[in-house]
């Protein structure tokens, strides 16, 4: 192969845990592909790049920008705008990225809230003062500063123009290095897919599921997985009562969860045609729980039967609360804000 | 805002054989009712989806009014079975989301039932101005 001029690469995360770019790591071999074919520019929990070193750079110099994590802070929204700006593509990688993830279940509480369980409440703080983060403070005459902490948590896409997603808690080693084939093949070609792809299947992750389904699904009750004795591992887990979100999730993560007797929890977000993923989820269990003798049953034994799914808002919308339809939760005293 | 002056935009959904035609009746029978609700008529109690209801309470609608046939007569059979089971578990869901699930209401209206049709939205419209306008509309627009 001709030795062409490298493609430059960038890493970011935001609010997140560090898994995607473990992940990224997990492709293996295949790194060196991408060592092969691209510089990285910038990757903060692996190299020691700094933010002025990209800051300097010229806009759009950076061909492919992989930015992981919620946007829950003045500095990621800050960071988003500038690599928007340096970034001739922006990837939306991991759920977080995409629709708020595990981090934006915190849109059911705002920053009063999370400070005083975070710095107050909690049995194991001791903090007399209540000392919290705050912008700007004064120590011995010296000013510092910190990222204002907001109320709620903000999906990439809700903050600058996304190119593609690549969704997944974290996204599988095959997505990834789908991902990794688009990068390729524009160092080689040029050629990017449309714009706004998502780098996983079309179909739900029913389609892909290998576990055989009832014709005709009645749910008497729903359990958690691990009241349940013995999971049959090839009847659906919804068939066995298992609140399994595979339905109305996106395919391609190869159902690495049912396959290993797990629920589907919803990370890779709903499938193209939803458009708000716990309201398609509550619709689906609706349809088949208590479906059985359904004439005869009393509101109040309803009331039981819906009752006894554990919080419906972080169950339906464990990994999308910041991109569902209502965004957040109402808090009365937030209400001017 | 003065909560008398307060007037609650409602949505209602009614189902095509029973409740609509209720509406319906209401109307030729010149019963009275507030002017509150905005109705849609939809073919089935149990085609409104809960994202219908949560569309609704994020454009801006303060309460969300859904009718089906009695029990027993849905022209589909079990649509309003379905209907009920969605309805319980979306006021639960509006619940976690800060939005009082008396917003929210399933009610059972025949085609013969206009004088409880104009009952039905004069209570619930009460019900909602003493709720107040929906925190999440003032959100909205700030």
């Amino acid at each position: 192969m001709a030795k062409k001029e490298k493609i430059k690469l960038a890493f970011y995360w935001a609010a997140t845990c560090g898994g995607c770019d473990v992940a990224t790591l997990d492709i293996e071999e295949s790194i060196l592909d991408v060592v092969n074919i691209a510089d990285i520019v910038l990757w903060p929990v692996a190299m020691d790049f700094k933010y002025k070193d990209v800051e300097a750079m010229g806009p759009k110099s950076i061909d492919i920008c992989l930015f992981n994590g919620a946007v829950r802070n003045s500095e990621h929204e800050e960071i988003a705008k500038m690599l928007r700006e340096k970034s001739k593509v922006m990837v939306a990688f991991g759920s977080c990225a995409c629709f708020g993830g595990i981090p934006g279940l915190a849109n059911v509480a705002n920053r009063e809230q999370i400070f005083n369980v975070a710095y107050k409440e909690t049995p194991s703080t001791v903090n007399p003062e209540f000392v919290i983060p705050m912008t700007e403070c004064e120590v011995r005459g010296e000013k510092l500063t910190l990222p204002e902490f907001w109320d709620t948590v903000k999906t990439l896409d809700q903050t600058v123009d996304v190119d593609y997603y690549v969704p997944g808690c974290p996204p599988v080693v095959d997505r990834i290095k789908d991902a990794v084939g688009i990068i390729a093949k524009y160092a080689e070609t040029g050629e990017l897919p449309p714009k706004g792809t998502v780098v996983a299947s079309d179909k739900s992750l029913c389609d892909e599921c290998p576990r055989e389904r009832a014709e005709e699904r009645k749910l008497k009750w729903i359990y958690r997985p691990h009241e349940v004795k013995e999971v049959d591992p090839n009847k659906c887990l919804l068939d066995q009562g298992i609140l399994c979100m595979g339905s109305a999730t996106r395919g391609g993560c190869g159902a690495r969860c049912p396959n290993v007797n797990m629920p589907c929890r919803g990370c890779m977000g709903p499938t193209a045609e939803i458009k708000d993923h716990g309201a398609a989820v509550l619709s689906m269990i609706a349809s088949v729980l208590g479906l059985e003798g359904e004439e005869s049953l009393s509101d109040k034994e309803i009331e039981e039967l819906v009752s006894n799914i554990k919080d419906q808002l972080g169950t339906f919308y464990r990994f999308t609360l910041p991109s569902s339809l209502l965004k957040r939760v109402i808090i009365k005293a937030n209400r001017e804000k | 805002m003065n909560k008398d002056d307060f007037e609650p935009k409602i949505l209602g959904f009614a189902c095509n054989w029973c409740t609509y035609a209720g509406a319906d009746l209401a109307g030729v029978s010149r019963f009275q009712y507030p002017p509150n609700i905005r109705m849609i008529r939809v073919m089935c109690s149990g085609r409104v989806e809960p994202l219908f209801i949560l569309k609704a309470f994020a454009i801006g609608a303060d309460g969300v009014l859904v009718g089906g046939c009695h029990p027993g007569d849905c022209h589909y059979m079990k649509g309003n079975y379905k209907a009920r089971r969605r309805i319980e578990l979306t006021k639960r869901l509006l619940g976690q989301f800060g939005i009082e699930p008396e917003r929210l209401r399933l009610e059972w209206i025949s085609a013969s039932e206009g004088k409880r049709f104009a009952e039905v939205v004069t209570d619930f419209t009460k019900e909602i101005k003493e709720l107040g306008p929906c925190l999440l509309k003032s959100k909205t627009e700030g």
